[in-house]
């Protein structure tokens, strides 16, 4: 096992990743999660970012005679992560808007008790108006 | 150039590029005639593409003409093609039946949308089947999945959207877990190409780096496979999106998962590292079975008849993964031909039930009584389809079940053919349910007497049904593919 400072990267992306995963996992608050969702997904990110980097290196793209080589492909990689991760992150908010059109509420517990009350076979939620949020 | 170089591209760029196309144009009927014509133009390139891997073997196309390992790599193999295939048909026979559900379910100022969204899902489902590069596999299945966020929140029920966004939220962290994974066997082999990955993997793979990567990608897959206890967002997601959603997703989406679990855990990890130094082969077993068993259990109990059906399909993918499971060529072979035929006989069921929605506007289990007399195609339908699911002799069901408790024997693990006859009498009893509602039932007094459903709902319908009992009967052609397929896959590349 080598120095732990020398994997100081690691940790930084291990501490973030669990705190946004905790975030999720606890939180209720819709708006709260996708907080903690792009959290987990940025460390993500971070990781990557740092595996490809070297002190000190470049990219043997343009230039000639390089000889401390930095590998720029994970970078590439996470320019496409990064937009999904802000695709993700755009269609959870709109979500939430519905979702507060509809329940009135972005709490889990709120959503969950009014699903709750609305499974009463008797009824037939799909039939009224107020229910559809558009 | 020849036009049939470029099979393996045609079959996704057709629906990538129709759908933005959709929206452009704008107009709800047009938009359904260019997503119909783009997923049965796809369908033909599919066919093509399976009609020449079954003869000439694994096709390779580089992507820009730069060569693989560095290029990203389209490869195809018997198994890609084979699950392209029923992908593809899936797809088209959704769109087919599409245009006056959709009608009737979404708004009509979303529908051009809702077809481009469609078309993603679809474009995204088929991109995984035919990538050999494991990024663009997440890159392909983040395109299918916001795609169907999107779709599921267009039900008409807001509980839709409350499904959507718990979808969303699990459906992101199976995402980022699976780029994890990619990210450690990056680190450990610097490849992203699945044929390169396979090559290095096992000079590093008694490394920790290596065993993480494993667990990152098998939970992430697990949880886009709603693998038992990972299903939890299946249920509400599929009860509550419109029907021809529920129905291309049921069909699709998690066949599409156990096709990308196969790929990585047998193809790039090697059948000997993840079944056998890794402990995966006990714990698809243990939960392959659980899932039959409780699934199979909570679906007894559902009121909501699309629910019930998604509970069942968590079941059946227990089914599948119980196969995997097995690490024999004949569990595999019947995995992956319960997948094809899982895909007909849920894609039938769905479709039934949009049928149904469409007349009733809903699908409760006492909406179902009398359905037998008034609705008589839609019910005929079901049935065959239902005979299918419980897997009675003369329908596909029966092949794939047949195939699997064979594979269980061969191992002599008693117990576990018990448990799959246990799963289909669980089966009988809720689709039971649902045959003794609409045959032997009244429907309640002043309840406005059903029609059958129009035409083009039921030709779609029936041409699904129809293939449960041809490929229940005609099966040469079906289980010969996935035998071969499977044999292709653990012995290697030919």
């Amino acid at each position: 096992m080598s120095n732990v400072s020398d994997l100081f990267n690691y940790w930084v992306v291990v501490f973030l990743m669990m705190a946004g995963f905790y975030v999720v996992i606890a939180q209720g608050n819709l708006i709260k999660k996708l907080i903690g969702l792009s959290l987990f997904q940025a460390s993500v990110f971070i990781f990557y970012i740092s595996l490809g980097f070297v002190e000190g290196g470049i990219a043997p793209i343009l230039e000639e005679g390089v000889s401390n080589y930095a590998n720029p492909l994970p970078h590439v990689l996470i320019l496409t992560a990064i937009v999904v991760s802000v695709a993700t992150t755009a269609v959870g908010l709109a979500l939430a808007v519905r979702i507060h059109e509809a329940y009135g509420s972005i709490e889990e517990d709120d959503i969950q008790t009014l699903d709750l009350e609305a499974d009463d076979p008797d009824e037939a939620p799909s039939d009224k108006p107020e229910d559809s949020p558009r | 150039m020849n036009l049939g170089d470029h099979l393996p591209l045609l079959a996704i760029i057709l629906p990538l590029l129709a759908a933005p196309v959709c929206v452009l144009i704008g107009r709800a009927g047009a938009a359904w005639l260019i997503a119909l014509t783009s997923s049965v133009l796809s369908l033909a390139a599919a066919a093509a593409l399976l009609q020449g891997v079954v003869q000439e073997r694994t096709v390779s196309y580089q992507l820009g003409g730069w060569a693989p390992p560095w290029g990203i790599e389209l490869r195809v193999d018997l198994l890609g093609a084979y699950v392209l295939l029923i992908v593809c048909a899936m797809a088209a026979m959704v769109m087919a039946y599409a245009r006056r559900s959709v009608i009737r379910e979404v708004e009509a100022a979303l529908i051009p949308a809702f077809y481009a969204a469609l078309l993603l899902v679809f474009a995204g489902l088929a991109g995984i089947t035919v990538t050999g590069d494991a990024f663009n596999l997440f890159v392909f299945l983040e395109i299918s999945s916001l795609a169907s966020y999107a779709l599921i929140s267009m039900g008409r029920d807001r509980r839709a959207v409350s499904a959507a966004f718990q979808y969303l939220v699990m459906g992101s962290i199976g995402a980022t877990f699976i780029l994890i994974g990619i990210g450690f066997l990056y680190l450990m082999t610097g490849t992203l190409n699945m044929q390169d990955l396979a090559q290095r993997l096992p000079a590093v793979s008694d490394t920790r780096t290596v065993r993480a990567g494993f667990a990152f990608l098998t939970v992430g897959i697990g949880l886009k496979l709603a693998l038992f206890p990972l299903h939890l967002w299946l249920p509400n997601a599929y009860a509550y999106a419109p029907s021809v959603v529920s129905a291309l997703l049921a069909a699709t989406a998690t066949k599409v998962a156990v096709y990308a679990l196969l790929r990585f855990i047998i193809d790039v990890f090697g059948a000997d590292f993840s079944l056998g130094d890794m402990p995966l082969n006990l714990l698809l077993i243990l939960l392959g079975s659980l899932g039959i068993l409780v699934a199979s259990l909570v679906a007894v109990y559902q009121d909501n008849v699309k629910r019930m059906l998604a509970y069942s399909s968590v079941a059946q993918v227990g089914y599948m993964v119980l196969g995997i499971g097995l690490a024999s060529a004949a569990g595999v072979s019947a995995a992956i031909l319960h997948l094809f035929n899982h895909a007909l006989m849920k894609g039938a069921l769905f479709l039934a039930l949009g049928a149904v929605a469409y007349q009733m506007g809903r699908v409760r289990l006492k909406d179902f009584a009398g359905l037998g007399r008034s609705m008589p195609w839609t019910m005929a339908a079901i049935v065959v389809s239902g005979l299918s699911l419980i897997g009675v002799p003369g329908t596909a069901g029966f092949i794939s079940k047949w195939y699997l408790v064979l594979a269980i024997l061969e191992q002599d693990l008693w117990p576990l053919a018990m448990l799959v006859l246990v799963g289909s009498i669980l089966a009988l009893l809720y689709m039971g349910r649902l045959v003794e509602a609409a045959y032997f039932q009244h429907p309640e007094k002043n309840t406005v007497v059903p029609r059958e459903a129009p035409l083009s709902l039921l030709l779609p319908l029936w041409v699904l049904a129809t293939a449960n009992l041809y490929f229940g009967l005609f099966t040469d052609l079906n289980v010969g593919i996935a035998q071969q397929a499977s044999s292709q896959l653990l012995e290697g590349r030919p």
